[in-house]
């Protein structure tokens, strides 16, 4: 495959970037687009010129680095993947192809294709886990019953890498599918009740601190979350902060 | 409570609230204005009892304009603050691949919807604002004091092709909004949980058959007077 690659180039986070073409003629369809990345990286450094800077991490689409904007969506064509399940197959021969980073202002540019999301971090940090002595007198996981409901859901909130796909899909720059999961895997089960109304409220809070913006239910970021987070979290989040300020007001 | 009023949640709740306002306060317009197909007499005694009613005139109609301004001023805050969360804008972004046209363009079917309620209140309440309190005349009769003239204003405005042609536009792009909007209210307040998809079945009814029935009113008039 012959193609053509549009590619954002930004020496660091100050430096103004700008979108810079490329010309692969050999691509195999076969090829993962990070492994396409690659061939490209290697092309650059024969010629000596600055490789593009992406992150990229697993590659079996569990770790959630690949912030890539591909031909004007999260993670590019197909649902539920990340870049490294996006193969080249999904492209023509004779295609351009635009590769942008994550457009946020809570996810500043550090170079090239990569951001920064420690508001990410930041926002789990601020109430995202249960305070719970684990050295050594854990009880038994099933000292307490939960319902196959409440476990699978919780399951499906957790299963969210944190990736950043909902953010950069959202027209908003919304957080809250992200927020929302988190929320929600402590949520349902009753070990997180017990902190459940400080979670949401500082979690929002931080949410709301970082700059990102405000949810209007376009639905984008459910349509583009690699791990098929549902909206349903965020209803949920919704939810859980009325509860708690009526808790505590 | 105030804060959780400040938090991004708080003000969709708060944009949700007045949504819910609005979207009863449609159900009661069409039916007010449905019966003028069916009675001329009964539509006159409705329009006589909600434009002389103290409750409906002094306590509900203010509501119902802060109601509208309230909704309006805070969607264009948060347009504003949303835009503002990103900086830089994607030099291609596929928005119809994940999301529809009502959804991320709420602002602009809002805006149309906005421009002719500015119409609409030029064509009714001014003018009955005027009547009933600047000139006094609160009895509701024609000139000639031979019945109410709430009927013969209504064909009256329905005569003119554009006045119609401007109607049916900005109830179409009303039905846009809706269409979105109505599933994302209860979105919003957390209903949607479990519920998602009756929500939006009855917000895909609602959408479609309220701005229609306005329409039809519309048509009627014009074309059978």
């Amino acid at each position: 495959m012959k193609l053509t690659l549009k590619i954002w180039r930004q020496k660091d986070a100050k430096a103004k970037g700008k979108m810079v073409a490329y010309q692969l003629d050999d691509v195999s369809p076969d090829m993962s687009f990070l492994e396409m990345l690659d061939v490209l990286n290697q092309d650059l450094i024969d010629k000596d010129e600055e490789p593009i800077a992406f992150d990229h991490d697993c590659r079996e689409g569990i770790c959630g680095m690949c912030s890539m904007f591909i031909n004007g969506r999260a993670h590019g064509p197909d649902r539920e993947i990340t870049v490294c399940q996006l193969h080249m197959r999904s492209f023509k021969d004779g295609d351009t192809i635009t590769i942008e980073p994550w457009r946020a202002k809570a996810f500043p540019i550090i170079k090239d294709l990569i951001v920064d999301r420690s508001s990410f971090d930041r926002i789990q940090q601020a109430g995202g886990f249960i305070s719970v002595n684990t050295s050594g007198n854990t009880q038994d996981a099933n000292n307490i019953p939960i319902s196959k409901y409440a476990a699978d859901t919780a399951m499906d909130a957790a299963t969210c890498i944190g990736c950043g796909a909902c953010v950069a899909s959202c027209k908003n720059s919304s957080a809250m599918l992200f927020v929302g999961a988190k929320v929600s895997q402590y949520a349902l089960l009753p070990q997180g009740r017990v902190e459940a109304v400080d979670r949401v409220k500082n979690m929002v809070a931080q949410m709301d601190l970082e700059g990102f913006g405000n949810c209007t239910n376009t639905g984008a970021c459910e349509v583009e979350c690699p791990k098929g987070i549902s909206l349903e979290n965020i209803a949920r989040m919704n939810r859980e902060l009325v509860k708690a300020n009526l808790i505590k007001f | 409570m105030s804060g959780f009023f400040n938090s991004s949640i708080g003000r969709k709740y708060a944009m949700a609230l007045s949504a819910f306002f609005l979207i009863i306060f449609l159900i009661i317009h069409l039916s007010v204005n449905l019966t003028s197909v069916f009675s001329k007499d009964v539509f006159n005694e409705f329009s006589h009892f909600m434009g002389t009613n103290p409750l409906i005139q002094f306590a509900m109609q203010p509501v119902l304009i802060f109601g509208v301004v309230f909704h309006f001023v805070m969607g264009f805050i948060l347009e504003l603050k949303n835009r503002s969360a990103r900086a830089v804008k994607y030099v291609k972004n596929t928005g119809s691949a994940n999301s529809t046209w009502m959804s991320r363009n709420m602002l602009l079917s809002g805006g149309v919807v906005l421009a002719f309620l500015v119409l609409h209140f030029i064509d009714f309440w001014i003018p009955e604002m005027n009547v009933k309190y600047l000139q006094g005349d609160m009895s509701g009769l024609l000139s000639d004091g031979e019945g109410y003239r709430y009927y013969e204003e209504l064909v009256h405005k329905f005569e003119s092709p554009l006045r119609v042609g401007a109607y049916v536009i900005a109830f179409v792009l009303l039905a846009l909004h809706l269409l979105h909007g109505f599933t994302s209210a209860f979105q919003s307040i957390g209903a949607t949980m479990g519920r998602r998809k009756t929500v939006q079945n009855i917000g895909k009814a609602y959408s479609i058959l309220i701005p229609l029935g306005f329409i039809v009113v519309a048509l009627f008039h014009h074309f059978n007077h």
